[in-house]
């Protein structure tokens, strides 16, 4: 594996529900355990609500945790203070989001969103520098002519387009890694696979590391090295990608694969009287949060929540029953 | 599946414009396919092809700036497209029926689900209290829903228990046709597997036929047995869907298969298709798939084509056109 460029250790974070006086809380990410290494893209597949993007959203450091730290090169992000090491952080890890339609202002014209950021991030250039930089990551994303790209206004650009100015803008900042949160799932199938391409060609020249977001657990397998599963907050089973699709561990693995439609396989209707309900995750009792759909449960789920443990070389399961 | 010898839904040379300041859009432009009882066709495009403009057209749903310009919808033999609300209220909901794209929206947040059935059946049908409640109960378990959420909010339930409820909304009157829009869309996976396995069950108990519309072309290729691609307004290719994904004929199709990454097999670099689909106002000369196919030839700028006959589908590209037929294959 490749030197690790960040790692959570414990991460969790509750959000409160209900009104006033409710003591309720929703367990939107427990205790997990999460290493990105250098120039590796990592996938973190899950259904809604199994809380992907609230670590994506930990990560960027719009939410505090409820506990748990971030480690960044070494560093864990609660000793990150003072708005100069705050900014390089920011600037070392940008989010790209889900939907190009509203994250662009239409206001501006392209480059006014990625001059900002060479401006704020990238002091040192000069006016004439921070063109050229312009113009570099908007063909590193594939828009040409870029010239012409950065003049535009957004509403003058397709989806696809968009969702590639998301990324040029991230990449201005020079980044180490991407929080990138569902970005081609707003994308027309037609044009999905080129911004997937764009995120492996990002890796290959620029060097960043990218934490890719999904439910479509086939493009994760299509970019990804390596792919942790989500479910009920928890990290469920984790490991190398093909490792992972070829011999899934877990219950809730399996399921998740057996349902992507293939239309070049046999429908597979093993598992045909699973309802697809998602987890209770507002005070969750102590045990796996799989267990009411689990076709493997035994009497210890019920009591003991798993952790995740080695069942193969780097990939990791959290069930009591698989091995 | 055999085709009977009566369609149910016959649609010929439909087209749908919308009214603009200068020349009016054409959205959908001679669509025609035929729908038997208890039929599954699916329709699959990208956004913007054209595809739920065709179905609340073959509804009668629309609302200007957009209008049936062309064209003909017969439903068991009557035309719908020369009814009047009048006549077409004693159809809607008891003859076919409509499921609306995500049903997160669909359903009125601030009335319970037994009030919405309610309210269906009373725009279309005079039953009694008690008759109301039953049949509310039937069609829930229909669908597997435990009958005590008639009582529920739609927030109460999941977006798949959601989505079911929908449905069984559409059966209340056990109509002969079901016209469904991405009604999986905004379902997880799992959940939208098993919500195709419960339509599949439920054609299969009651009989009706299935109109389903849909961007995700690998969803439906283990439950329709139709399908139509369209782009840009037209059907680019139809048939039976089995044969459609093992040999797609129209460059587009073939582009839409290979745009998915598959979860077995060897790892393959895709490139999907380069571009993105034409602005309908400025509809480009020719073929409108023409400026990203892969294989378009001089003619293609040129001529439109027709929907040629390829075996058993028809596909509209002019490597198709008669007299090519070598050229392809």
């Amino acid at each position: 594996m490749n030197d690790t460029l960040l790692e959570t250790r414990g991460l969790t974070r509750h959000f409160k529900v209900g009104g006033t006086f409710s003591r309720k809380r929703l367990h939107a990410v427990d205790d997990v355990n999460l290493t990105i290494g250098e120039r590796e893209i990592v996938a973190l597949v899950g259904e809604s609500g199994s809380g992907k993007s609230t670590i994506a959203r930990l990560l960027a450091q719009v939410y505090k945790p409820t506990s748990g730290q971030i480690v960044y090169q070494g560093r864990s992000l609660a000793d990150v203070r003072g708005r100069k090491a705050q900014l390089a952080y920011r600037s070392d890890v940008p989010m790209v989001f889900q939907d190009p339609f509203s994250s662009l202002s239409p206001a501006y014209r392209v480059k006014h969103g990625i001059m900002r950021g060479l401006i704020l991030h990238r002091r040192e250039l000069s006016a004439a520098q921070r063109r050229d930089e312009a113009l570099r990551v908007v063909e590193a994303v594939g828009l040409r002519p870029a010239a012409e790209i950065l003049d535009r206004f957004p509403h003058e650009l397709s989806g696809g387009q968009r969702q590639r100015i998301g990324f040029a803008q991230a990449l201005a900042y020079r980044p180490r890694l991407i929080l990138a949160d569902e970005p081609v799932s707003m994308l027309d199938v037609s044009i999905r696979i080129g911004l997937l391409n764009v995120m492996a060609a990002l890796r290959e020249n620029e060097g960043v590391s990218i934490l890719y977001i999904t439910h479509d657990i086939a493009s994760a397998r299509y970019v990804s090295d390596r792919v942790a599963v989500m479910y009920g907050g928890h990290i469920v089973e984790q490991g190398p990608t093909e490792a992972v699709l070829s011999d899934p561990k877990h219950p809730y693995t399996q399921l998740l694969l057996s349902a992507v439609p293939d239309p070049r396989a046999p429908l597979d209707t093993s598992v045909i009287n699973d309802r697809g309900e998602p987890a209770r995750v507002i005070d969750p009792a102590p045990g796996c949060r799989f267990r009411d759909r689990c076709p493997l449960r035994i009497d210890r789920c019920g009591t003991e929540t798993p952790l995740l443990r080695d069942l193969g070389t780097n990939h990791q399961a959290a069930c009591h029953v698989a091995s | 599946m055999p085709r009977a010898a009566q369609p149910l839904l016959s649609v010929r040379d439909l087209r749908v414009e919308y009214a603009t300041a200068d020349d009016p859009v054409v959205a959908v432009d001679a669509v025609g396919f035929d729908v038997a009882p208890g039929e599954f066709v699916a329709v699959v495009g990208e956004s913007g092809c054209g595809k739920s403009t065709m179905l609340f057209a073959l509804a009668r749903l629309l609302s200007p700036p957009a209008s049936i310009a062309a064209g003909t919808v017969e439903f068991h033999g009557h035309n719908l497209v020369t009814m009047t609300e009048k006549e077409l209220n004693v159809l809607r909901w008891r003859d076919y029926s409509v499921v609306m794209q995500s049903a997160m929206n669909a359903l009125n947040p601030v009335a319970t689900i037994a009030a919405q059935f309610a309210d269906a059946v009373h725009a279309h049908a005079k039953y009694s209290k008690q008759k109301v409640h039953d049949r509310s109960v039937e069609v829930l378990e229909l669908v597997g829903i435990d009958p005590i959420h008639l009582k529920s909010y739609p927030h109460q339930l999941s977006g798949g228990m959601r989505q079911r409820a929908m449905i069984a909304m559409a059966l209340l009157f056990t109509p002969d046709l079901v016209i469904m829009d991405e009604p999986t869309s905004a379902l997880d996976v799992v959940a939208q597997r098993a919500l195709m396995m419960q339509i599949k069950q439920l054609q299969a108990e009651l009989g009706f036929a299935v109109v389903f519309v849909t961007h995700d072309m690998s969803l439906v290729s283990h439950f329709s047995d139709q399908l139509l691609v369209m782009y840009a307004g037209q059907v680019v290719e139809s048939g039976p869907t089995r044969t459609v994904f093992d040999r797609p004929a129209h460059p587009y199709s073939r582009g839409l298969l290979d745009a998915f990454p598959s979860i077995r097999g060897p790892r393959t670099p895709l490139t999907g298709i380069p571009g993105s689909p034409p602005d309908l106002a400025r509809p480009p000369v020719g073929c409108a798939f023409q400026p990203r196919c892969p294989v378009a030839f001089d003619a293609c700028t040129t001529t439109k084509p027709d929907l040629y006959p390829v075996g058993a589908v028809g596909s509209r590209c002019l490597l198709n056109a008669p007299g090519r037929e070598e050229a392809t294959r």
